[in-house]
């Protein structure tokens, strides 16, 4: 691929990108939608958080082993509230500390 | 006078969202680093990366688009990839359309919509109050953005390749930030937890399971949200329409 083909694709990228992030904001806002589909656009957020999160915590470090780790500990620490950024270093130190481990 | 308020409460506004955004910054910009690295290694001119990172700005999305040219993908093949990759911000962004506060512009619509990633909607999304003001959006957005396109320029011009174990570390940033906003949201509401737990289930299922993990992961992610978010309003209406 030359590169102005390659400029050409990363538009396109942009574009197909953009659509569906721009299309429901802009036009969705005044529909008031029945109850159902409301609780259902209520839900995504967690549904979206749970598949987001599992299985691709699995990969993320390298180690199956690590990322587990790593994401029991961000589990402890998010359960007592701690704050976000704790909850972020917490997990990376377990990581850290799990491959200079093992 | 009034103006004036105004505008003081927008800057707090904005400044609120900037804070908020800041576990957001952590995780993006190592992951944007990565991507800087990898593109430039894989040969594509720096400035074509950058503009990924600049006009595109969907992490995962752009990973998979350096490997496909690593592997001589097509172009059709690479912007449908994208497409189906990032068609899940469909979903968010419906969702975020019921809870942006009343009276926001189109105009501010369109602008705030470039920044809606799986990061910043699940920030946004499961924060308390009833109406997400614009402004919040606003400082959210605009610095995750930063640090991606940040990270992005590290990587292509200034690093020159952090230690694997940090590398490795780092990688569970995002995951960690994803659990430390579902667990406190679902702790103390069992509907939403079992929402969390069918998505997780099912996508777990499309993943490892013979036969039906024929799909790209960005279509088990839609999936997964789309039927867990359903059975979720079948079995619990009336606890989910009182919460958020």
């Amino acid at each position: 691929m030359d590169n102005t083909t390659l400029l050409f694709v990363v538009v396109m990228m942009a574009a197909v990108t953009y659509l569906p992030r721009m299309i429901p904001l802009v036009l969705l806002g005044e529909v008031k939608p029945p109850p159902f589909f409301k609780s259902f656009l209520r839900n995504i957020p967690f549904a979206v958080l749970g598949a987001l999160i599992f299985p691709g915590i699995i990969t993320s470090t390298g180690k199956p082993l690590s990322a587990m780790v790593g994401g029991l500990a961000a589990v402890i620490l998010a359960f007592f509230r701690l704050n976000l950024i704790i909850v972020v270093f917490g997990g990376i130190g377990a990581v850290f500390l799990c491959e200079i481990l093992f | 006078m009034e103006a004036e308020v105004k505008k003081a409460v927008k800057i707090s506004e904005v400044k609120c969202g900037i804070k908020a955004a800041i576990p957001i910054a952590v995780g993006y910009i190592p992951i944007a680093i990565a991507f800087g690295l990898i593109a430039k290694s894989s040969g594509i001119p720096n400035y074509i990366s950058l503009l990924m990172s600049v006009i595109v700005f969907a992490g995962a999305s752009q990973f998979v688009a350096v490997n496909l040219l690593m592997l001589g993908a097509s172009p059709v093949e690479l912007v449908m990839t994208t497409f189906i990759l990032n068609l899940r911000h469909f979903l968010m962004s419906s969702s975020v359309s019921q809870r942006i506060e009343p009276g926001t512009s189109k105009k501010m619509l369109t602008l705030l919509s470039f920044g809606v990633t799986d990061e910043s909607f699940a920030l946004a999304s499961t924060r308390k109050e009833q109406y997400l003001k614009r402004h919040f959006m606003l400082g959210l957005h605009f610095t995750a953005y930063f640090a991606w396109v940040l990270g992005t320029y590290i990587g292509l011009f200034l690093a020159a390749g952090l230690p694997e174990i940090i590398q490795n570390s780092m990688g569970i940033a995002l995951y960690a930030m994803f659990i430390g906003i579902l667990v406190p949201a679902v702790k103390d509401c069992p509907p939403v937890l079992r929402v969390a737990l069918l998505a997780i289930l099912i996508n777990t299922l499309l993943h490892f399971v013979p036969v039906l993990n024929i799909l790209s992961s960005g279509w088990n992610i839609i999936i997964a949200t789309v039927l867990a978010s359903a059975a979720g309003s079948v079995l619990y209406p009336q606890e989910v329409e009182s919460h958020g």
